[in-house]
């Protein structure tokens, strides 16, 4: 019988292979469900970001650590440069250069783009094993096994870490939820050596990702949530003290970090609770030592006052600048309309905008309505591990919906809550050892149950009372001496296997999400032709060969920052702005030059040594991703530097509309944007039918005219378009008039050539 | 906010003095030095001034972390507190003190630059 293969009689040993082979299992769904686009397409690097990360790992691995450490990237911000080494979390990097140098120590060399496109899913089998030991921290083995499943396979991790996304997050979720493991084990025993850990993988996790203020808030939060509910402890000084010396004193050793951690406002809740744990300890010290009554009130008063005081003395502190405010992109979280009006830079990213509830359910599947239940699971239980967990539900809820890329720091939480939550319920209706009907020894218990009790009969047709009696277990127990627990079969076969299509389901739907949402490089295109079968648009990656092979190497590329790190790292040119927004008025100079006449750009570019401007131009294919969708951004970065010059309003129609056609507005169809993304359209089509097919209207008869630039490539469907800056006039005259004096000349020739192949225009 | 009553902080000085075992005594020397030190290096940074800033930080923060390591070996070593540590003894509890103390002080050294 499976029941008693599953009784009391399996050795701890059997338990132990069947956990270690779940978990290997486990760690292969993880990784195998994350393959799909290296499988599909190729194995590629992904995104924009990405792309930045697999330059800096080359660069290390070619040049080793110090010169990595030491790195300054004179081919990104062109007149500026950028101090690489020292305005990066080089954790990713480390840990691919590590995995690279040990593969190759054991004879088995692996290139190092295969490691940084395979990094994510072999860490997400890590972050399934941190998942499990966590929540054995918070319940016990099986609702760990269970967590450890979910959180191998929901999307909403996988969409972050699938193979390819050589991203900080793909390490930064295992590192998140392994310190807060170690910091729950740290709490709980309450030792020094643990809390020494958790600052190890603190000091990590800070190496590799920004995100680590998250647990830097998230670790005194809980600390101060537990002092105010009365459950201070020495555990608690222990943990949080020998983790927050150490863990701040690790985390400066970072240079992007440097002193922020004793300077800015995101770190301060970290040094308060530090402070109050200390006044808290010693007072409580003095309370054991002096019986009086009113001294001990006293001291509860000297706490508080010193907690006031000291709250006072940061207030002070950052109102007189001594520690820096927060910044933008925090404060952005808190104050969800201040990036829009203010820092148009970060809201002009797609991933800062609020969520959509079906994201929830996309990214979640079942666990989003399993997630409130865990939560209210551990409400009931309330022991100091699951503050933690409502502290982290509420905190990262409430993240997750003001900005769509936190959703994944709320993952982790939902799976460890909904593995609570249905871990409780199997263990309600899977307790075979209480059902009456099992072996003949658990039929005596039972039939002594029943002597106190009801008879067997009854307890069919009460099926119902009891279940609820069972699901509120604890409090029943206490009331009555009635034997507890669900003897029907049926009840728990109903039960069960309800849930069991619920996970079943769960699977599918996740491994439907990560098929067709979250599985697509965003280098390549894929389309489908009217038969079904697949066809690639590799525009992007032909330009940027063209520019790498057919530029200079010192070339100067000028494009929107979107496109810095491919350029960079594909074309391997120089750019001006890159995808690092650390200079906004750089950006804005950039901005100007693609929303003003060609007399104000050509000056810009030639300032700023520009060989050649790349655009991304999707009214051919029907790509809405272009650069004229993303022009108003552009448009309103320049409108934040140079207002007189640069006004969004110019760029509508008189009835605000924005608009491409004929009734464009002038300041529109002179643009520099507007004009390479349209030059020499028209002529691929019948006079006068110019359609873009991402605005879906008709183009002006007349095509643009280019005076200072000339077409140097088009992609073969037009999605890349890259122009060479013209030198200045041999004996000094202005483009315009140069070009109208020799077209009056001699007839405007177009040297024949088709789309695709490299086009010279002769003027 | 803390009374002027000389009388209590006699008994509180009293209750320490016998009470305290000998160990603990001097786990609250060293403690105090550590306060001392402290408070010097703070004292020097604000007279003179923080120019090399990531000194005086490794300086101050291995002082105040060894502070509260020794604190907490205090507090597991104590007898007193063997309810709440049930699985530290002090043995364990001065190995967790060493492993600390040795993480601590190479990142001291090397953020002494």
């Amino acid at each position: 019988m499976a029941e008693a293969v599953l009784s009391k009689q399996t050795s701890r040993d059997a338990r132990g292979l069947l956990k270690v082979v779940i978990l290997a299992l486990i760690a292969g769904a993880a990784i195998a469900s994350r393959l799909f686009s290296v499988i599909r397409f190729e194995s590629v690097i992904h995104e924009f970001d990405p792309w930045f990360n697999f330059r800096a790992s080359k660069y290390l691995v070619k040049n080793g650590f110090y010169d990595f450490i030491n790195w300054f990237d004179e081919r990104s911000w062109y007149p500026l440069g950028r101090v690489a080494g020292g305005t990066l979390y080089p954790g990713l990097m480390i840990t691919s250069g590590l995995i690279h140098n040990a593969l190759k120590a054991i004879n088995y060399p692996v290139d190092i783009r295969n490691i940084c496109v395979l990094l994510a899913p072999g860490f997400s089998g890590l972050t399934a094993l941190a998942t499990y030991w966590f929540t054995k921290e918070m319940k016990d083995e099986s609702a760990g096994l269970l967590a450890a499943a979910f959180i191998g396979i929901a999307p909403g991790y996988i969409s972050r870490s699938v193979a390819g996304s050589y991203d900080n997050e793909a390490i930064a979720i295992f590192l998140l939820m392994f310190t807060f493991f170690l910091w729950i084990k740290a709490l709980k025993v309450g030792s020094a050596f643990w809390g020494g850990l958790a600052a190890l993988f603190y000091y990590y996790m800070v190496a590799a990702w920004g995100g680590y203020v998250f647990i830097t808030n998230m670790i005194p939060l809980h600390v101060f949530v537990l002092i105010l509910m009365g459950r201070f402890s020495n555990r608690i000084y222990v943990a949080y003290s020998s983790w927050y010396a150490l863990g701040t004193l690790m985390s400066m050793q970072i240079p992007f970090v440097g002193f922020q951690p004793i300077r800015t406002s995101e770190h301060m809740a970290a040094l308060g609770i530090f402070g109050l744990v200390q006044i808290v300890a010693f007072v409580e010290f003095v309370r054991g030592q002096v019986p009086s009554k009113q001294f001990q009130v006293l001291l509860r008063s000297f706490v508080v006052v010193m907690f006031v005081g000291g709250l006072a003395a940061l207030v002070g502190l950052t109102l007189s600048g001594t520690i820096a405010p927060w910044t933008g992109r925090f404060y952005s979280l808190w104050d969800t309309g201040y990036a829009k009006v203010h820092i148009p830079i970060i809201a002009s990213v797609s991933e800062h905008q609020p969520t959509a509830w079906p994201s929830y359910f996309f990214d979640l599947g079942m666990l989003i309505w399993l997630f409130p239940a865990g939560v209210y699971m551990c409400f009931r239980e309330l022991r100091d591990e699951h503050v933690f967990v409502i502290v982290y539900a509420v905190m990262a809820s409430y993240f997750s919906g003001v900005m769509v890329r936190l959703m994944l720091t709320l993952t982790p939480c939902v799976c460890v809550s909904a593995a609570m939550a249905a871990s409780t319920l199997l263990d309600s209706f899977l307790d075979v050892t209480t059902s009456p009907s099992v072996s003949a020894e658990a039929a005596t218990t039972a039939a002594v149950e029943s002597n106190s009790g009801k008879p067997a009969a009854e307890k069919s047709t009460s099926a119902i009372e009891t279940q609820a009696s069972k699901m509120i277990k604890g409090m029943s127990n206490k009331r009555s001496e009635k034997p507890v627990g669900i003897y029907s079969k049926a009840n728990r076969l109903v039960v069960v296997s309800s849930f069991l299509m619920y996970f079943i389901l769960f699977v599918y739907h996740c491994t439907w999400v990560t098929s067709n949402a979250y599985s697509s490089p965003s280098v390549v295109l894929a389309s489908r032709m009217p038969d079904g079968s697949q066809h690639i648009i590799d525009d992007y990656r032909e330009a940027y060969y063209w520019l790498r092979k057919n530029t200079p190497e010192d070339a100067r590329i000028m494009s929107w920052w979107d496109y810095g790190y491919q350029i960079a790292g594909m074309a391997d040119r120089t750019t001006l702005v890159d995808n690092n927004t650390w200079n906004n008025t750089h950006i804005a100079t950039v901005g100007k030059a693609m929303s003003s006449r060609e007399e104000v750009s050509y000056p810009i570019l030639k300032k700023h040594d520009v060989d050649y401007v790349l655009v991304i131009f999707g009214g051919l294919l029907g790509y809405s991703g272009d650069d004229i969708n993303k022009f108003l951004w552009m448009v309103r970065i320049a409108e934040g530097i140079w207002p007189d010059e640069v006004k969004e309003r110019d760029f509508f129609t008189a009835r605000g509309e924005y608009r491409i056609d004929d009734e464009a507005t002038p300041t529109m169809k002179n643009s520099l944007m507007y004009k390479m993304s349209y030059y020499n359209y028209d002529k691929l089509f019948p006079q006068g039918q110019a359609m873009d097919r991402v605005r879906g209207s008709r183009l002006p008869a007349e095509g643009p005219v280019l005076n200072t630039l000339e077409e140097a490539f088009t992609s073969e469907n037009w999605i890349v378009r890259i122009y060479k800056v013209k030198d200045l006039d041999n004996v000094g005259r202005d483009h315009a008039s140069a070009m109208q004096f020799e077209q009056g000349k001699k007839k405007r020739r177009r040297s024949g050539g088709n789309k695709g192949v490299v086009r010279k225009l002769r003027v | 906010v803390l009374p002027a009553d000389a009388a209590i902080y006699k008994t509180l000085w009293h209750s320490y003095t016998t009470k305290t075992p000998q160990k603990l005594k001097i786990l609250d020397a060293f403690m105090a030095f550590l306060v001392v030190v402290g408070v010097l290096q703070f004292v020097y940074c604000v007279l003179v001034g923080n120019y090399p800033f990531n000194a005086f930080l490794a300086g101050f923060a291995s002082t105040v972390g060894q502070f509260v390591l020794t604190a907490s070996l205090r507090i597991q070593a104590n007898p007193a507190n063997k309810a709440t540590f049930e699985s530290v003894s002090p043995n364990r509890a001065f190995a967790d003190f060493a492993f600390a103390s040795v993480i601590l002080h190479f990142f001291v050294v090397n953020f002494l630059g």
